[in-house]
């Protein structure tokens, strides 16, 4: 098993949702694909879909929803089988 | 023709901008970093006022139907040219059938890629700049999206003479985080503490900073109370009615730097200009990076503007 964090390619908004009504993109635990939505980043109100790079399992979300970030900040990780 | 196959974060076509129109509330657009936009095109050959494209934060990726040349100013991106990386501040040879991919930017905010020729699109009231809030000029009055395809002017120069020019380590800028203001139209309505904090703050740029403005974050400003003016909205940020000028900073809570699609008037009193050439400096501050403004005479500002253009023009000179 090996885990992958992903990183904000960009300083912005992180958000975890499409839509304060919808659901959260993943959970922790979630099954994702590789080119999955697993979040969002808002600058200059325009937004940078954060995709999964490899297929695996949401193993930890590390940023709040609607966190400020930098670039580079590590947002979620994702262990491969 | 060039495909768009990934148009990036926020990518337009700029030029130096729509000039002559202010005053019907038509504000310049063009290129937020004037000075990466003119060395990108000084490298591949361009006059200054040939369209580039600017991309904000994400790099586009594009590919090329016909030989050309490019070059990259401002920002700071990783990218690939086919197999190889492509360098920035440098004229590169482009084969008919390359795919140029690049990365986002790792310092500055916004990158220039110039194409000899130019962009070609159609000039909408004598500029080829996008402005987006309205829908006009560069490609269909938007930012670019997979699918688009750009065509290229006309180049006098011969393609084989432009390649691999670039410009000494000294001309690339360092963005620095000094920003400097002239005092005005409408300082005299903020306390005397808040004029001070204006320059004795680090401001910090918001996710909310774009081509229309540049919100900060710092200390509270607050204005001499005073029984407003017929004409004059409640607000003790508000005035009757003025021109804003484009880099003006405006108060309503937290300042905002208006930037070149601003609007062009209204009833918020500007506290202080950015000089032009420090509008390219801030064009490249990236969200969350800290500021100070530095308050210079009218005088010190026209200095400054006269060595931006020199500096160009020697780069210029240099090319040829």
């Amino acid at each position: 098993m090996t885990t992958h964090t992903i990183e904000a390619p960009m300083p912005g908004v992180f958000y975890r949702r499409s839509d304060p009504d919808e659901p959260p993109y993943v959970e922790e635990g979630d099954s994702v694909e590789a080119g999955d939505v697993v979040a969002l980043i808002g600058v200059m109100k325009n937004f940078y879909d954060v995709e999964a790079e490899v297929n695996g399992t949401v193993t930890e979300v590390l940023v709040e929803n609607e966190t400020e970030i930098d670039a580079e900040a590590e947002l979620l990780t994702i262990e491969t089988d | 023709m060039i495909e768009v196959l990934d148009g990036g974060l926020s990518s337009t076509i700029q030029d130096d901008g729509r000039f002559g129109q202010y005053h019907i509330g038509m504000p310049p657009s063009g290129a937020m970093d004037g000075f990466a936009h003119r060395v990108a095109n000084a490298l591949v050959g361009n006059d200054a006022d040939r369209a580039t494209i600017e991309m904000t934060y994400g790099g586009c990726d594009l590919r090329f139907d016909e030989n050309a040349v490019v070059a990259l100013a401002g920002a700071a991106m990783d990218g690939d040219l086919g197999e190889e990386s492509i360098p920035m501040w440098e004229s590169v040879a482009v084969d008919a059938g390359d795919e140029l991919s690049l990365e986002f930017a790792t310092t500055g905010a916004r990158t220039y890629l110039a194409v000899a020729g130019g962009i070609d699109v159609e000039p909408v009231m004598g500029s080829r700049s996008t402005y987006t809030l309205v829908g006009i000029g560069g490609h269909e009055g938007r930012t670019l999206e997979a699918g688009d395809r750009l065509a290229v002017g006309d180049s006098a120069a011969d393609p084989a003479d432009l390649a691999g020019r670039s410009i000494s380590d000294e001309h690339v800028p360092e963005y620095d985080e000094t920003i400097r203001i002239v005092l005005g139209l409408c300082e005299y309505r903020l306390t005397d503490d808040s004029r001070e904090e204006l320059c004795s703050t680090e401001w910090k740029v918001t996710p909310e900073a774009d081509r229309v403005g540049y919100r900060l974050e710092g200390v509270e400003l607050d204005f001499e109370p005073r029984e407003q003016p017929f004409g004059a909205g409640p607000d003790p940020s508000n005035v009757v009615d003025l021109g804003y000028p484009v880099g003006s900073i405006q108060v309503p809570t937290k300042p905002i730097v208006l930037m070149r699609d601003a609007v062009t008037g209204g009833g918020y009193a500007t506290v202080a200009t950015v000089i032009s050439p420090d509008r390219d400096l801030l064009a490249q501050c990236r969200t969350h990076q800290s500021i100070r403004f530095e308050a210079v005479s009218v005088e010190e500002a026209v200095e400054a503007r006269r060595r931006r253009r020199e500096r160009l023009a020697e780069i210029t000179e240099g090319l040829q």
